[in-house]
């Protein structure tokens, strides 16, 4: 059976990101004084499985970095040594090695194989332990990787005998090895060494053996082993012999065993297991321990194993592995002395140690290795077969897009035929009329469905500024603490896109010239470390992003001053919202960099420009020497709103239903004008106040009294306020349309919608309107306008 | 009736895999996540192989073999762990839990499936 393994890449793709993206996570939120363990094992488990996949899917490159890294989190994770800061930053760098390896496989882009050797040198060198108390461990010398040691070996060194050597009278041998200690293989090679030229390779099953040319015979070759080694383990046979010439063994009851030693197919039963035995078929039991026989002459130490464990070696599979070129599924079979799992890493010849003792003989077997690593993945890009367990599916975006537009043009036809509906007579047409609200059932569920597919959590953006900050704090030595609040919030892709920017502009800033320096702080009596905030959040109908830092805030004085130099037009009576806002006009902007102030205004116009451009708004808050807090609005374009239709005079108008706490027709008794308030309604104990909305949008209509109209409970910023409007209309879900995309944006109007009958009613802004209901200069010329153009505003909606 | 097999493993990618070989042999398939899911999955429907990873969140390989092999109902299944660890302390161990074998991570899918069909017949 083939199984093609390039079906499976995407979804390692995919899993790989997201271990990545786990382990910078919990990298970023270690505390490197005090660790906590179980952090330290979900990340050593996320190289772990990165490894795993990698190595099962071909991925060689990856699999060799994550294997250094995966050693170098073991010795922390088990406490052989100390977290330091430089771990996390060269697990970091790490972590974006092997994306970008990722995304060589993934989606064919650059890989930098000289980054990648810093980093893996990087980790190497702290995987040595230099400044760690980790005692020095010969054994550790084993772990001294080389670049070639994470090649798959799997072709024999190229010793040649040539003929010149053969008219010398030299002959070469394959010596097979049991499992041997360092040391051993390393005093064997010298010895060895003195009856000719030597090298040492491993074979799939990691077994060591070795080539040796030289004019002596095999027995003088067993009796130099002897030394270290129990001559019985040993194997060799002469290369280049003819076929018919007996392989030369020390163990004449083997002799037959040619084949290499213990081609170990990586797995075993534990045969005095009565459960195999039981279920095995008695002929593959047969034939098992026929395929058995072949290798017995395994090493010593193997015997000894399959004796006590009873583990079949299956030679005949190993070998065929290794003909059709499958070497590196090669089983990992680590040194018995080692501490550690090492699972590509043995598959060097030699170690470091020993290279430097046979420096000459050596030869890296890798060509195999490099052959396959170029082989990678090109042919999954022809459209490999989706899995049937596979959860998710890839869809272009104009697709999903086309989706939404059509099904935004089901809900207004659909709300068009209810209406219609609405006006029949209910007896006659009850059959019509449930069919229709049944419909509007499904076009409500169909609409949710769609529109939550386009809708990603803000995590998407804000998962990416943790490394940032780090990295931006390290490099200005300051401390920061980085804090995100509502990392779940949902906005619609488009925008998740296209505030990262934007944001990104706002965080580097707040750290670059917000937050002060730890001695700076100091000296002010605020703690060393900075915070910087990130939080999202639903308002009203809009989100709100706010990047909020305790630094040194924004200074007043400096602002006007820098924008009178730059010819702003500014004066000492403008608010601090107004002269905060300057930051924002493109002529600040042009100034070079002055200390504190200034620095913020470099590139703050394109950041209001990108955000204004999205139908958002900037607005920003600050004291001086506590912090600044810059907030993002964006409307929820595209969204879909359930609303609450009111009527005031001839127009409709949306509140947002979830908004709304109840809705009453006030008694004249329970009306009150408290001085400096306006009129308030008493609600169950409480004192409301009440925003007429026809005043507030100087709106024409015939009810000009509580009494006779009905009055909506809002609760907007927690703070509740009574809406006065004539009449409800009823209760509907509308698909919001941008007024700043189609027309302009207007003061206490969030967006609009299209109706059942096909008229334009606007959705009402209540954080605004309650705002600008507890100001007494309400009017706006911004709606006065608005509504003096409404047919120009209706043909542009519909546009 | 095609055999069950249940496979476990915290890694997405090497269960679909596993998956998908074993399906294309002919056996069923029940995945779970990790341990502890290993062993509710393994409650619920007495399966005729347990394929476990070792190293994974909540209850890892050997605690799960443990688990199992106190049930009445897995005192006879085959038990096989799928592990990069193929160090004998491991094996010691993996056999002392009662698992009954192991395969050397990574592997090819069809040394899986000649594997299980070793252990279960085809």
């Amino acid at each position: 059976m083939t199984v093609d393994m390039s079906q499976f890449y995407e979804v390692f793709f995919d899993e790989a990101e997201e271990l990545l993206a786990e382990a910078e996570r919990l990298l970023l939120g270690i505390d490197v004084a005090d660790p906590d363990i179980e952090q330290l094992n979900a990340i050593f488990r996320a190289a772990h499985s990165i490894k795993g996949g990698a190595a099962t899917f071909g991925f060689m490159d990856m699999a060799e970095i994550t294997h250094v890294l995966e050693n170098l989190l073991d010795k922390i994770r088990k406490q052989e040594m100390a977290l330091t800061n430089e771990h996390v930053d060269a697990f970091l760098a790490a972590k974006d090695v092997i994306k970008m390896q990722l995304d060589g496989h993934r989606h064919a882009t650059e890989v930098n194989a000289e980054q990648v050797g810093d980093v893996s040198m990087m980790l190497k060198s702290l995987s040595e332990g230099k400044d760690a108390a980790i005692p020095a461990d010969p054994l550790l010398e084993q772990f001294k990787p080389e670049p070639e040691a994470f090649k798959v070996a799997e072709q024999k060194p190229v010793i040649e005998l040539t003929d010149a050597d053969k008219s010398k009278g030299l002959k070469l041998y394959d010596v097979g090895l049991p499992e041997v200690t360092e040391r051993d293989l390393s005093n064997l090679k010298d010895e060895l060494a003195l009856l000719g030229e030597i090298a040492v390779y491993q074979r799939q099953n990691n077994a060591f053996a070795l080539m040796v040319k030289t004019d002596s015979s095999a027995d003088d070759i067993i009796s130099i082993c002897s030394f270290i080694l129990d001559p019985d383990a040993l194997v060799i046979h002469e290369v280049g012999a003819s076929d018919a010439a007996p392989a030369v063994t020390a163990s004449p009851e083997t002799s037959q065993a040619a084949a290499p030693v213990g081609d170990d197919p990586g797995y075993g039963f534990f045969d005095d297991d009565p459960i195999i035995a039981a279920i095995e078929p008695v002929e593959n039991l047969a034939e098992a321990k026929a395929a058995q026989a072949p290798t017995a002459p395994v090493s010593g130490d193997k015997v000894k194993v399959a004796e006590e464990m009873g583990y079949g070696l299956f030679g005949k599979d190993g070998q065929e592995k290794q003909e059709e070129g499958y070497g590196f599924f090669a089983p990992f079979k680590p040194h018995p002395d080692a501490p550690k799992a090492q699972m590509i890493g043995d598959e060097t010849p030699v170690t470091a140690a020993a290279l430097a003792s046979a420096p000459t003989a050596v030869i890296a077997p890798a060509n195999a290795a490099d052959d396959r690593r170029t082989q990678p993945r090109r042919e999954a890009d022809k459209a490999a077969p989706q899995s049937a367990e596979s959860s998710s599916i890839r869809v272009g975006i104009e697709k999903v897009d086309q989706l939404i537009n059509l099904v935004g043009e089901l809900v207004i036809t659909q709300a068009m035929i209810e209406q219609r509906v609405n006006a029949l007579e209910p007896v006659e047409n009850e059959a019509l009329i449930n069919s229709v609200s049944q419909l509007t059932r499904n076009t409500r569920d169909l609409q949710e469905s769609v529109m939550s597919i386009r809708m990603m959590p803000m995590d998407f953006v804000f998962s990416r500024f943790p490394r940032m900050v780090r990295d931006l704090a390290g490099k200005l030595g300051k401390k920061v603490e980085f804090v995100t609040i509502g990392a779940a919030t949902e906005l619609d892709k488009s925008l998740i896109e296209r505030i990262v920017d934007p944001l990104t502009h706002l965080v580097r800033n707040s750290v670059d010239h917000g937050i002060e320096k730890p001695e700076v702080r100091r000296s002010v009596g605020k703690a060393e470390s900075g915070t910087l905030t990130l939080s999202a959040s639903h308002k009203g109908g809009s989100i709100v992003i706010e990047v909020t830092d305790d630094g040194g805030g924004l200074n007043r004085e400096r602002i006007l001053a820098k924008a009178a130099a730059n010819g702003l037009p500014v004066n000492e009576s403008m608010t601090d919202s107004e002269v905060f806002n300057l930051i924002f006009a493109p002529g600040f902007s042009t100034a070079e960099v002055v200390t504190d102030v200034s620095g913020r205004g470099v590139g703050m116009d394109v950041v209001k420009r990108n955000i204004t451009a999205m139908g958002g708004n900037v607005d920003i808050r600050s004291a001086l020497g506590y912090g600044t807090t810059i907030s993002i609005s964006l409307p929820l374009t595209l969204a879909i709103l359930d609303g609450m239709s009111v009527s005031l005079g001839k127009s409709v108008y949306v509140v947002p239903l979830n908004l709304i706490v109840e809705t009453l027709q006030p008694r004249a008794e329970d009306l009150k004008t408290v001085t400096g308030e306006g009129l308030m309604v008493h609600v169950r104990g409480e004192y409301l106040p009440i925003i007429a909305l026809h005043a507030l949008f100087n709106h024409p209509t015939e009810i000009t009294s509580p009494t006779d109209g009905v009055l909506l409970i809002l609760e907007a910023d927690g703070k509740k306020s009574a809406l006065f409007v004539d009449r409800l209309v009823g209760q509907q879900q509308v698909v919001i349309k941008s007024l700043e995309t189609n027309f302009k944006r207007i003061p206490g109007v969030s967006g609009a919608t299209i109706m059942g009958d096909g008229s334009v009613a606007l959705i009402l802004d209540v954080p605004a309107i309650t705002q600008m209901g507890q100001t007494t200069n309400y009017v706006t010329g911004g709606l006065a306008f608005a509504n003096q153009n409404y047919s120009t505003l209706d043909k542009h909606i519909n546009a | 009736m095609a055999k069950t097999i249940l496979t476990v493993d915290d890694s997405g990618s090497l269960r679909q895999m596993v998956t998908f070989s074993l399906k294309a042999a002919g056996y069923d398939v029940v995945q779970a996540v990790d341990g502890q899911d290993g062993l509710n999955k393994a409650k619920e429907k007495t399966v005729d192989l347990v394929l476990t990873d070792q190293n994974m969140p909540i209850m890892d390989g050997l605690t799960l073999i443990a688990n199992l092999r106190s049930l009445a109902s897995y005192q006879k299944i085959p038990i096989l762990m799928l592990t990069t660890e193929s160090s004998d302390e491991m094996k010691a161990k993996g056999k002392a839990a009662g698992a009954n074998g192991w395969l050397v991570k990574p592997f090819d899918p069809k040394r899986l499936i000649e594997v299980v069909q070793k252990v279960i017949g085809a």
